[in-house]
């Protein structure tokens, strides 16, 4: 399962011809892998090298180098906690607590039953509705641990 | 006066539908230039509004484009850097979520000017959403015939393709980004060359961020004139300032140019909380010097802000009250750009790291003497000797807290605990 499927071979070949020089579509097939498999894998960085034309460490420094890019899987759900100046100065600290205390894990781990990562992130561009977080795709602004419970209990 | 160019439509509903912004006069300055106005007037126009690019640098956008060499038989690019990562800066996302024809029609502008036939959007990977709009935003502007082939009937073709970062905020830098869109790591490239002559494979490249385009249209429509008469001279137009941090009423206001800070944070944001005192102000998101409470005059431009000591960046203005510790904000700013110094230079990946590890120890209660002279003494070295100004970035704002916040950060060494935190409000 952690190898790419045929749709997601398809999907980087079709990426590829949108650009004048393939290896551009590096990063937007690794996404594609990751959205797949919850992460980037082994198998899935060698496959994707052959796709590109690109030797298998090529691909490993690229994914190492970006913080979206995961080389472990990671839970349903991955919650990225912003705590840079202006949600620190409207106390993420007190939000990441919450969610520790809540989740029983600590930044940059994942529960047992692989539903939840929690990340400490830098700042995600919404400084104006802090403090926040990001759950997978969506973000959840002017948080405060009633609003997290709300959330989270509406998760399956 | 409620001088509004960007946001001024944002209060209509369903804006980002095309048809919508094609009833508001959206698209109309694209049609008159395709039919009118050839490639070189429109960048003479564009130098003549006297606009400046809005992503932080704040370099003349039209006198950018003027360096992109005529006819060297290689294709031209025209990169839109929404990549907005700069800790307290929103103001990009307020248009890609918003108002994403008006960045298109804004982009579809600047390549007819520039002769760009391919365009990339590149945007931050946590921009998920904001990436979607705009992918759906193009589609319906391909729909209609102002992108693709022969657009509008005019024998100009372009296409725009959305293409996701995956977390670095290195790769707003402009080289970086390039890199980081050629499918590297975002490691910024020594210049010369600049990317206006060798940029995105090695051709010819414009990089220009969101905000910056998206005010095209307006110039278009209405004149270089009418844009050069809003502001301050040598400073034309709107800005978007994003605001954060202990004001009553955050968020993005578009306000000419020179607009007192006073104005923007009493007026507009109805000051500090309650019961609360402003201590500092961050004017242009987190890279830039600190201004201090007596400095609330200044006036909101490039260069009133550069002749205050600090910049107006991205116009990310952090807004603190007496409830905070410097020290601990320091802290917090050294430890995101140790995070994201891409490791290329020496000064900046040792300097970076040092600064969060003193900065970490004073706060923590274990200062020593001589720690406030060591941050200086990094800090000059660390700017001006890398291949990018994240170095430049990470010692300026630390270095203007240590000098303006002096007798904190020293009460922090000497009592080995933070002075602020116990403070009790003041009644205003």
């Amino acid at each position: 399962m952690r190898e790419l499927s045929p749709s997601a071979r398809l999907r980087i070949e079709e990426l590829s011809a949108r650009y004048p020089h393939k290896r551009s579509a590096l990063i937007p097939s690794l996404q594609i892998a990751q959205r797949e498999a919850g992460y980037v894998s082994e198998e899935a960085m060698v496959e994707i090298a052959r796709l590109m034309d690109l030797s298998p460490n090529e691909v490993r420094e690229v994914v190492s180098f970006y913080s979206l890019l995961h080389q472990q899987p990671s839970g349903r759900y991955v919650i990225r906690v912003c705590t840079n100046i202006s949600c620190q100065l409207c106390d993420a600290e007190g939000i990441l607590h919450h969610l520790r205390c809540r989740l029983g894990i600590a930044p940059g781990e994942t529960t047992p039953d692989m539903k939840y990562t929690l990340l400490e992130v830098e700042c995600l561009g919404s400084c104006g509705t802090s403090p926040v977080m990001q759950i997978n795709n969506d973000y959840h602004d002017n948080l405060t641990p009633e609003k997290i419970d709300h959330i989270l209990d509406g998760l399956q | 006066m409620d001088t509004k160019i960007l946001t001024r439509n944002l209060h209509v509903p369903d804006l980002q539908e095309i048809g919508v912004y094609e009833s508001l006069g959206g698209y109309r300055a694209l049609a008159r230039a395709l039919k009118e106005l050839s490639p070189d007037e429109i960048i003479e126009t564009v130098k003549k509004s006297g606009l400046r690019g809005r992503g932080g640098a704040g370099f003349p956008t039209g006198l950018k484009w003027g360096f992109v060499p005529k006819n060297s038989g290689r294709p031209v690019y025209l990169c839109v850097n929404s990549d907005e990562s700069e800790p307290g800066t929103f103001k990009d996302r307020l248009i890609l979520e918003q108002d994403p024809h008006q960045l298109i029609e804004g982009t579809i502008l600047s390549a007819y000017a520039l002769g760009c036939r391919l365009a990339f959007l590149y945007i931050r990977g946590e921009y998920v959403r904001p990436a979607e709009i705009v992918e759906r935003a193009i589609a319906q502007a391909r729909d209609r015939g102002y992108l693709g082939k022969n657009i509008l009937g005019s024998g100009f073709d372009l296409d725009i393709v959305v293409h996701r970062g995956a977390g670095a905020y290195i790769c707003g830098e402009e080289t970086a980004l390039l890199e980081s869109l050629e499918g590297r790591r975002g490691h910024p490239r020594l210049k010369p060359p600049f990317p206006a002559s060798v940029g995105l494979y090695g051709s010819p490249t414009v990089i220009n961020n969101v905000e910056t385009l998206a005010n095209i249209p307006h110039i278009v429509n209405n004149g270089a004139d009418w844009y050069a008469s809003i502001g301050v001279p040598g400073n034309a137009g709107t800005r978007l300032f994003g605001v954060s941090g202990h004001v009553v009423r955050r968020g993005v206001y578009e306000l000419p140019m020179g607009t007192p800070l006073r104005e923007l944070l009493v007026d507009h944001c109805g000051g500090v909380r309650p019961g609360r005192r402003l201590k500092a102000i961050v004017p242009g998101g987190s890279s830039t010097p600190v201004l201090t409470a007596d400095q609330v005059d200044v006036r909101l431009d490039f260069d009133s802000i550069a002749r205050a000591g600090s910049m107006l960046g991205s116009a990310g203005v952090i807004v603190m009250d007496d409830s905070t510790c410097m020290v601990k904000a320091a802290l917090r700013i050294s430890r995101f750009y140790a995070e994201e110094s891409c490791g290329q230079c020496t000064q900046c990946r040792e300097g970076t790291e040092w600064l969060h590890r003193i900065l970490h120890r004073i706060e923590g209660g274990r200062g020593r003497q001589g720690d406030l002279e060591l941050l200086l003494d990094l800090c000059a070295n660390m700017k001006g000797r890398t291949i990018c100004p994240l170095s430049d970035a990470a010692a300026m704002p630390i270095e203007s807290y240590v000098q303006k916040f002096h007798a904190e950060f020293d009460a922090h060494i000497r009592e080995q605990r933070c002075v602020i935190r116990d403070a009790p409000p003041v009644a205003t």
